[in-house]
Order: structure tokens, then sequence, then C-alpha cells
């Protein structure tokens, strides 16, 4: 009888995960297809590689959006991480908990409407400034920064928590300046939920297409964006070269994401 | 004023919201002295060492350290140094770099550092541990991580919060000892915080024994044992009979059936008085010998002594006495004068019962509830 549901339960397993990554495994496979069908496997090549390397519209998409990742999920990690420590710091119960639920809501908002939000913000304000065409890069920056935010003060705000508060005190009575004590102490010892803040920001900044179609104006292209105007032309298999390396590169991140918080749950243990 | 006083705190208040933490401290303390904070959990001893650091800022009253005031100065730039309840040691950093935070902050030489990092290492006697992680450490290794870090910038002042509540009793006694030595090497002043009355009275030159943020009495441990100013500090310094006495006139008490003759003078005919008389003062003979007498409840062997609860007219007295008696026998007290102790009457008076509620299991358990 046992045995019986251990094999149903397997298949059911297997059906749920066949599910999950078949889309995905066919994109992969198809991206090494020597022709442009979708329904016939006529040779394995790294054809479509190639001519996604030299297709200059491609390559800049590349470039942008791994400037816009770098550039704002270091901004959010900084910006971030000081919210984090100052919510941390606040006495006042009711204040606080106003505070989290300010920042955790953008995370909850359909990323549709915090895009329209931003873009009208940017029209608005571009307008009252007497700027035109103010989408572009620095609008690009700016809507990144925003979303992931909330993200880097969720990774910091625990890791603030678990330490010791006597630690910054410590230092201090040894001879450090409060600055010096929050990097020569606090720093150090929040760094893992930063650097999981930094890599979620990254992560997400790279992969995000709602909100920078919205906010980047004709000029700047991101990855994905580029992607969805491939699909308006003829479906060619460099689009699926183009997501299979995509979705590598998010594997990897997530994978990064996952070890570090393993890590800091065993050292965790190992404390206790 | 003294010359060797090196912190004076006057008329110190500290509030959170509501609560009055520390009400109108004021004590000074002499360089090179052992002073101890002592006092049941809760009632302030922390907050005043965080006065003393520079961590709390005193709503009113002044912190003077050295005949100089230094209300407004942070704790970065005060000469004493702190150790931690919890020892809170850098869990990033080695042995030797937690040792050595201090004198790379004030810029010494690796030279230096190394040399004075070893000397402390060799005072704790943690040699040959400088590359250990804090993690890899038993509580009490800690703790002289701890002590050498704090020392290792030759504070004038060390501050301890509790620094051996988190070690065994073996442990703790060694520990006692070699803290002890350690002051008296390096001779700087030692502000020690406890709830262990045993521990304030073995190691101080001078016992602060505190209250609901209030000081009860300041003395030599002798002072606070044998002369107790109010019923809270004979109840929370070792055993004793707390009465409910009224003077027959000075130098004559009448408890018991008995009017005692007493050597603590200055207090009038009929005047309400509190008398504490510790159990080992009390000689234990025959009925018909003693002063007074009474049934004995219960005994209990404690190795040095018997420990003996007799109830005299409705008061439940603890007798400490080497010789042993059996529950029920009929025995008869002999107090001398100069073991009956007057002490005037304060808001502690009538909080302290007799024994009848006594017995170890109570005592323990209170203990646990403390060290939490
Ligand atoms: N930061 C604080 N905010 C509010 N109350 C506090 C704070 N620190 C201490 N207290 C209160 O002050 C009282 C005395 O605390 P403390 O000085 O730590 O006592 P002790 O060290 O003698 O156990 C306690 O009742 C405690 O709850
Ligand atoms: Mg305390």
């Amino acid at each position: 009888m046992s045995t019986k549901m251990n094999v149903s339960s397997k298949i059911y397993l297997g059906l749920v995960y066949f599910f999950l990554y078949a889309p995905i495994i066919v994109l992969i496979v198809f991206s090494f297809n020597e022709s442009t069908s979708t329904s016939v496997m006529s040779g394995f090549s790294f054809k479509w590689y190639g001519e996604l390397l030299r297709d200059a519209d491609t390559i800049n998409a590349v470039k942008n959006t791994l400037l816009i990742a770098v550039v704002s999920s270091v901004c959010a990690t900084v910006l971030g991480t000081a919210a984090a420590v100052g919510i941390d710091k606040m006495r006042n119960k009711y204040l606080r908990s106003a505070i989290m639920n300010t920042t955790n809501i953008p995370m909850m908002n359909p990323e549709i409407v915090t895009g329209i939000s931003l873009l009208l913000l940017f029209a608005f304000s571009s307008q009252l400034l007497g700027i035109k065409n103010a989408l572009g890069l620095h609008t690009l920056i700016i809507a990144h920064i925003t979303f992931v935010l909330p993200y880097v003060i969720l990774s910091v705000l625990p890791k603030l928590h678990q330490m010791d508060h006597h630690l910054s005190e410590a230092a201090m009575d040894l001879g450090c300046t409060p600055v010096k004590s929050f990097f020569k102490v606090v720093l150090p010892s929040i760094m893992p939920g930063i650097l999981t803040g930094f890599i979620m920001a990254f992560t997400l900044s790279l992969d995000d297409f709602v909100i920078s179609y919205f906010v980047s104006g004709p000029e700047w292209q991101t990855l994905p964006i580029r992607l969805f105007s491939m699909t308006k032309k003829r479906v060619k298999p460099d689009m699926y070269a183009l997501s299979t390396l995509i979705f590598f590169v998010m594997l990897v991140l997530l994978m990064l994401i996952n070890f570090m918080q393993a890590r800091g749950d065993k050292k965790k243990e190992k404390d206790k | 004023m003294e010359k060797d006083i090196i912190i004076d705190l006057k008329n110190i208040d500290v509030s959170y919201g509501e609560n009055k933490i520390l009400d109108n401290i004021s004590l000074y303390i002499r360089d090179k002295e052992f002073i101890t904070l002592l006092g049941p959990s809760g009632c302030g001893k922390t907050t005043t060492l965080r006065v003393i650091a520079g961590f709390t800022q005193p709503d009113c009253g002044d912190v003077i350290f050295n005949g100089k005031k230094i209300n407004d100065l942070p704790p970065y730039k005060r000469q004493v140094n702190t150790i931690f309840q919890k020892y809170a040691l850098f869990p990033h950093l080695n042995v030797f770099e937690n040792i050595a935070f201090g004198l790379r902050l004030k810029k010494k030489s690796d030279k230096e550092i190394k040399e004075r990092v070893a000397e402390m290492l060799e005072l704790v006697n943690l040699k040959g541990f400088s590359k250990r992680n804090i993690d890899s450490l038993s509580g009490g290794q800690q703790q002289r991580v701890a002590i050498a870090r704090a020392l290792a910038n030759d504070p004038k002042v060390l501050l301890l919060d509790e620094p051996l509540a988190a070690l065994d009793l073996k442990l703790r006694k060694d520990m006692q000892v070699e803290l002890k030595n350690i002051q008296q090497k390096l001779g700087i002043t030692f502000i020690f915080v406890t709830h262990d009355q045993e521990e304030a009275l073995s190691m101080s030159d001078t016992v602060v024994v505190m209250d609901n943020g209030v000081i009860q009495q300041i003395g030599t441990p002798q002072d606070i044992y044998n002369e107790p100013k109010n019923a809270f500090v004979a109840d929370f310094i070792g055993e004793s009979n707390i009465l409910d006495v009224v003077m027959k006139e000075d130098f004559r008490a009448r408890f018991s059936g008995h009017t005692f003759q007493c050597l603590d003078k200055g207090f009038g005919t009929g005047e309400a008085v509190d008398v504490v008389i510790r159990p080992e003062d009390i000689v234990v003979t025959t009925p018909d010998k003693g002063m007074i007498s009474g049934t004995v409840t219960s005994v209990t062997f404690k190795g040095v002594h018997y420990e003996i609860i007799v109830d005299i007219r409705g008061f439940k007295w603890m007798i400490q006495s080497i010789h042993e008696q059996q529950v029920g026998d009929e025995i008869g007290l002999v107090i001398e004068p100069d073991s009956i102790h007057i002490m005037k009457k304060s808001i502690y008076s009538g909080k302290f019962g007799d024994y009848s509620s006594f017995s170890d299991e109570i005592d323990h358990l209170s203990d646990i509830e403390e060290e939490e």
C-alpha cells in the first residue's frame, strides 16, 4: 500500500516538474536548432548564439541592462541599508510597523500600476521642470531603484534584528565614534543580509520588463524590452538563444541567493 | 573634597517614560577601589553603569570624573571601559583582533599592539588563543577575552556588569579570585555589578546595596552585614531574623516575652523599631537556661551547621547551630547584647516575615529566576 502511494506521489511530482520545466527545456533545445523551424530539430548548432553576438541592438540592450542593474542595485543597497538601520533604531512600535507596511506595499502593488504611476510622475515633473524627452536612462534607473528598494530593506532588517545591540556600544566603549562603530562592527555583522539584498536587487532589475517598458523612452532598450520587440517581428531562434542565456544568468543568481541564505541559517544554528 | 575620588555621581535621576529607574543616586568611588553594586535584578545596576560609561544620559544630576563634569562627554571619550553582561565580543574578528580593537583605534604601532595583546592574553591565561575564532571559545574563555579587550585600553576604571553570572559555580569561584588578583595587580578601579550577595561580600572593598533605583546602604562588606540600615539590606544580605519591636527604653528592647539588653543606642522609650538577629549569633541551650524558648519545627543539615527553625510565640526563628536538634524538641535560646542589631523603621518594615514559609526549594527557584 505504502509503496503504491509512494509510486503515485512520485509520478505526481514528476508531472508537476514536467509542466513547470517543459517550456524552458523546449526553449533551450530549440535555441540550438540548425534551422528556423519551431517543430523539427534539424541539427545541433551554436549558430543563433553567434548571430546574437553579432546583433548590435542586442549587445547594446545587454549593456544597458547591465548598466541599469548595477547602478540601481548599488544605489538601492546603500539607500536600503541606511533605511533599515533607521527603521531598526525606531523605538515607537506603531510608527515602526506603519513604516514597514509602507515599505511592503510597493512589493504587492501590480507592476503595471507601478509602471504607469512612475511614467505619470516623470511626465508630470519633467513638464514642471520644462524638460523635453524626459524618459531615458535616468528615469529607468530611478524606477529600478524604487521598486527594488523594499527587497533590500527586507533582507537587511532581520540581520540587524539578530545582531547583539551591545556590539556597537562595545565598539564605542573602546573608542569608536558612532559612525566608526557602524562601519567597523555593525556593517560586518549585517554584511550577509546586505549581499543577499544586493543580488536580489540586481536580479530583479535585470529581468524587469513591465516597469521598464513604461519608463524607458524610445532611445533606451533593456534586454527584456529588446526581447519583446523581437517577438513582434518574425520569430527567430536567436530569441530562444537570448532567452536561454537570460534563464541561466537568473538561475545562477538565484542559486547564489539561496546559498547565502542557507549559509546564514547554518551559522545562526551554530550560534545557538 | 577628598583627592582620591575618581568618580562622583551627584543626585542622578533616570526615567524611562513613567518609570523612575534611578532615584537620586549619589555615590563616590575612590581610585583603585573594588566597589560592588548589589541588588535584585531590575533594581537599576546596569543603568547606573551605563550612566558612568556614557550610554545613558541622566535626566538630572552630575557625573564627575577626576573632578571634571563629564555629563556631555560621549562614551568613546571616557576613560572607562565596560565588560558587558553578554560580553559583546565582535564575532567577525578573532581573539587577537578583538583585544587589539581599541589599540588600533588609538593608532598604536603593530609592534606595540602585538606586545600589548600578548601581555593581556597572559594576564587572563589565554596564551596561544590569539588566532582562535570567538565562536570556538567556551563561555569562560569568552569572558576572559572580554576582560582582556577592555583592559588592553588601559582604562582608569573598569565597569563589569554581572560578568560571572553565566558561568557555572566552580568557574565562578575561580574567576572571582582571578578578577580580584587582576584588580590588585593593575591597581585600577573596578565597579562590579552582581545580584549575588556572597560574591559582593567576598570581593569588594565597598558594597553599594540598591533596590528599586534607590541606594539603600553603602559600606564595607562587614558594615553591610553587621550593621544593615534597614530590613531590606538585612534580608538581602545573608539570613536574618527580622522582628517588629517596641523599645522599652534606650538599650533595652522587649520581644518574644523577654527584655533584652542591647548595645545600639539612640532610640526613645516606646519607639517602634526593626530588630535583626543573625541565625549564627543565637546560642542554643536547654529551655530553663534560655532567655526565651520554643519548639523546633524543622532541622536541615547544611554541612558546616544545622539550620534549625524554632517556633517562639508564633514567630519562626532561624538558628544556625553545630549541634543537631530533633523536630518537636523544646529548646532555649540565648542572645547576647552585641548580637542584637536595632534599625529605624523604613518602607521595608514588615515586608519580610519570619521563616514560616521557608524552604530551600523556594530559595533555589528565585535564584534561577534572578539569573535569567
Ligand atoms: N531602555 C530601557 N527602556 C525602558 N526601560 C528600561 C530600559 N533599560 C532598563 N529599563 C528598566 O529599568 C529597570 C532597571 O534596569 P537595569 O538597570 O537593567 O536593572 P539591573 O541591571 O539591576 O537588573 C528595569 O525595570 C528595566 O526594565
Ligand atoms: Mg543588569
